[in-house]
C-alpha cells in the first residue's frame, strides 16, 4: 500500500534508496545533501537494506568505490552536492566512460567561492557534458519518483550510462512536503533485479576495465556514448510510462503549465517553477496569456521536443540559476535558443540568470520577467538579452 | 580481439577488454633501444631477472635461464640491473652483436 507522508527531499530520497535496496552505497557528507546519506547508512545500521556502506574519505574516494562496485557488478547508487561534486569531477566523467550505471543524487548548492551552502544550479551545470543522464526535480515527491526511475534508466541494456537525479539545497532537500511513498514490494518490482554486464567477479569471463584507450579506439568509445544517450532519449518516456501504470503519476521531458495557448512562455528548472506556476495563474486571471516549461531532463537535452512546445509563442524567459561566465548567457539559455534556431522557432528568447548563491526570487520578480516578455511581444524588440534578477546595481 | 579497424558498433562499450590473456598479441619488443645480451658463461641462475622483469620476457627453461622473449622485451634493463654477477649487458639496438 501507498502512504502520505511528510517528508523533505533527502529523507524520501533515502526512502526511495531504502526501497531500491543497491548493493553498494559509498559517499562522503556534504551540505546540503548531508542527511540523505545519513538517513540512509541508518537503514544500514539497522539492517533494513543489504547494502554494503562504504564511508570514504573524500567524494573523489566515494565516486571511485562506485565505479569499482559498478565494476564488480553491483547496483551502486551515492549523494554528493557542490564542492563534492567538484572533487570527484575526474571520476565522474570515468564513470560515465566505463559505462557504469551508477545512479547520483545531486542536491544543487553554489560552487565556491567565495564559499556558499545554498542552492544554485552551478554544481550540476558544470558536469553537463560529462557524459550523465540529467534529471532535475522540482519537489520531495519529483526526488523521490526521480531517483527510482534513474535506476531503470541507468541500468537499461541500451543505455548503461550513469544517471545524476538534482533537487533544489534547502528548498527542497530540507522543505517538508507531503510525498506518496508507494509501497516497497510495488518499487522493487518497478526496478527490478539488477544484471551485471562484464562483472569483474565473474572469474570464468575475465575481462579488463579501464585501459589504456589512446587515438587508436577513444574516438569510437566516445561515439559510443554519443549513441547511448540517443538510446536514453527513448527509454526515459519508456521508463516514464511504465512509472505512471505503476503508480499513476505522469513524467516526460518536460513538464507543461498553462502553456497550449499561451504567447509568452517562462522556461525554468526545479523549485522555482512552483513559484512560477503561481504567477502564471495570476497573470492569467489578469487576462495575459502565458504559461511555464519546467524541463526535467536536462541531459539529453531535448532539443527537438523543446522547440516543438515553444514553436507558436511570441516570446520565452529562460530562467537560469547559473551563469557560464564568458558565455551568451546560462547554459539553458544557450542550449534552448540553439534548439529553437536550428528547429526555425520565431519566438524572441531572452535569460534571466537568477538565485545564485541562494537568493531569493520572488513571484514579482517572476511577474517582471512576464512583463518584460510581454514588452518584447509587443514591440519585437529585446532590450536586454541577459538580466541578472534581483541583484543590487 | 577486437579488429583495429572495427567500427564503433563492432567493440566492447566503455573500453572493456573481454577477450583475456592478450597481452600475448601486443609485441612490445618494437620498443626496443637497448637488447639484453646474456654471458651464459657468468650467469648462475638465480632467476632475479625473471623475478623482476616487468614483461615476463626471461626465458627459462628446466629452471635455467636461457635467454630473452624479444617479441615482448621492451628493453628497460632491469635485467641487467638487478644481476648479482653482472652476466646480463644492454647493447644498443643501432650497434647489434655480431
Amino acid at each position: 500500500m501507498s502512504r502520505f507522508e511528510a517528508m523533505d527531499g533527502n529523507t524520501a530520497t533515502a526512502e526511495g534508496m531504502r526501497q531500491i535496496n543497491p548493493d553498494v552505497v559509498a559517499a562522503y557528507p556534504i551540505t546540503p545533501q548531508t542527511s540523505t546519506v545519513q538517513t540512509f547508512s541508518q537503514f544500514v545500521a539497522d539492517g533494513e537494506v543489504d547494502t554494503e556502506f562504504i564511508r570514504v574519505e573524500s567524494e573523489h574516494s566515494a565516486m571511485a568505490a562506485c565505479i569499482g562496485a559498478s565494476a564488480a557488478g553491483g547496483r551502486v547508487m551515492t549523494a554528493t552536492s557542490a564542492n563534492g561534486l567538484a572533487l570527484m569531477w575526474e571520476m565522474v566523467y570515468i564513470a560515465a566512460s566505463n559505462r557504469a550505471p551508477i545512479v547520483m543524487t545531486v542536491v544543487n548548492r553554489a560552487l565556491s567561492g567565495p564559499i556558499n551552502i545554498h542552492c544554485d544550479h552551478s554544481d550540476s551545470m558544470g558536469t553537463r557534458d560529462a557524459g550523465w543522464i540529467q534529471l532535475f526535480g522540482e519537489n520531495p515527491q519529483e526526488a523521490y519518483d526521480n531517483a527510482i526511475q534513474a535506476v531503470r534508466i541507468a541500468e537499461h541494456e541500451d543505455v548503461l550510462l550513469p544517471v545524476m537525479s538534482m533537487y533544489d539545497g534547502f528548498i527542497t532537500s530540507h522543505s517538508l512536503e507531503r510525498v506518496q511513498i508507494e509501497d516497497g514490494e510495488a518499487v522493487r518490482d518497478f526496478v527490478g533485479p539488477f544484471t551485471a554486464h562484464d562483472s569483474l567477479l565473474d572469474v570464468d569471463n575475465p575481462v579488463t576495465y579501464g585501459p589504456l584507450d589512446f587515438y587508436d579506439f577513444y574516438m569510437e568509445h566516445k561515439r559510443q556514448q554519443v549513441e547511448a544517450m540517443k538510446y536514453a532519449k527513448r527509454v526515459i518516456p519508456e521508463v516514464a510510462a511504465d512509472f505512471e501504470k505503476h503508480f499513476g503519476r505522469r513524467y516526460g521531458f518536460f513538464d507543461e503549465y498553462r502553456l497550449d495557448d499561451a504567447e509568452l512562455a517562462l522556461v525554468v528548472l526545479s523549485s522555482t517553477a512552483g513559484t512560477a506556476r503561481s504567477v502564471v495563474d495570476s497573470l492569467r486571471a489578469q487576462g495575459l496569456k502565458v504559461g511555464l516549461l519546467k524541463p526535467r531532463v536536462f541531459r539529453p537535452f531535448p532539443a527537438e521536443e523543446l522547440a516543438d512546445a515553444l514553436r507558436d509563442k511570441t516570446a520565452v524567459g529562460v530562467m537560469d540559476r547559473s551563469d557560464s561566465f564568458g558565455a551568451l548567457g546560462g547554459p539553458l539559455f544557450v542550449e534552448l535558443s540553439a534548439a529553437l534556431k536550428i528547429w526555425g522557432v520565431p519566438a524572441k528568447i531572452v535569460d534571466y540568470v537568477f538565485g545564485l548563491g541562494g537568493r531569493d526570487t520572488t513571484p514579482a520578480q517572476i511577474e517582471s520577467v512576464f512583463r518584460d516578455l510581454a514588452e518584447i511581444a509587443e514591440t519585437g524588440e529585446i532590450k536586454q538579452l541577459v538580466t541578472y534578477l534581483g541583484v543590487r546595481e | 580481439m577486437v579488429k583495429l579497424d572495427a567500427g564503433w558498433r563492432e567493440i566492447p562499450i566503455g573500453g572493456k577488454i573481454v577477450d583475456a590473456g592478450n597481452a600475448r598479441e601486443y609485441e612490445t619488443g618494437s620498443w626496443r633501444a637497448t637488447t639484453p645480451v646474456v654471458d651464459q658463461e657468468k650467469c648462475i641462475n638465480c632467476l632475479l631477472c625473471w623475478v623482476f622483469c616487468p614483461d615476463s620476457s626471461i626465458d627459462v627453461n628446466d629452471e635455467e635461464m636461457v635467454g630473452f622473449h624479444l617479441r615482448f622485451c621492451k628493453g628497460c634493463g632491469i635485467c641487467a640491473e638487478i644481476c648479482p654477477v653482472d652476466a646480463i649487458e644492454m647493447v644498443a639496438e643501432t650497434e647489434p652483436e655480431e
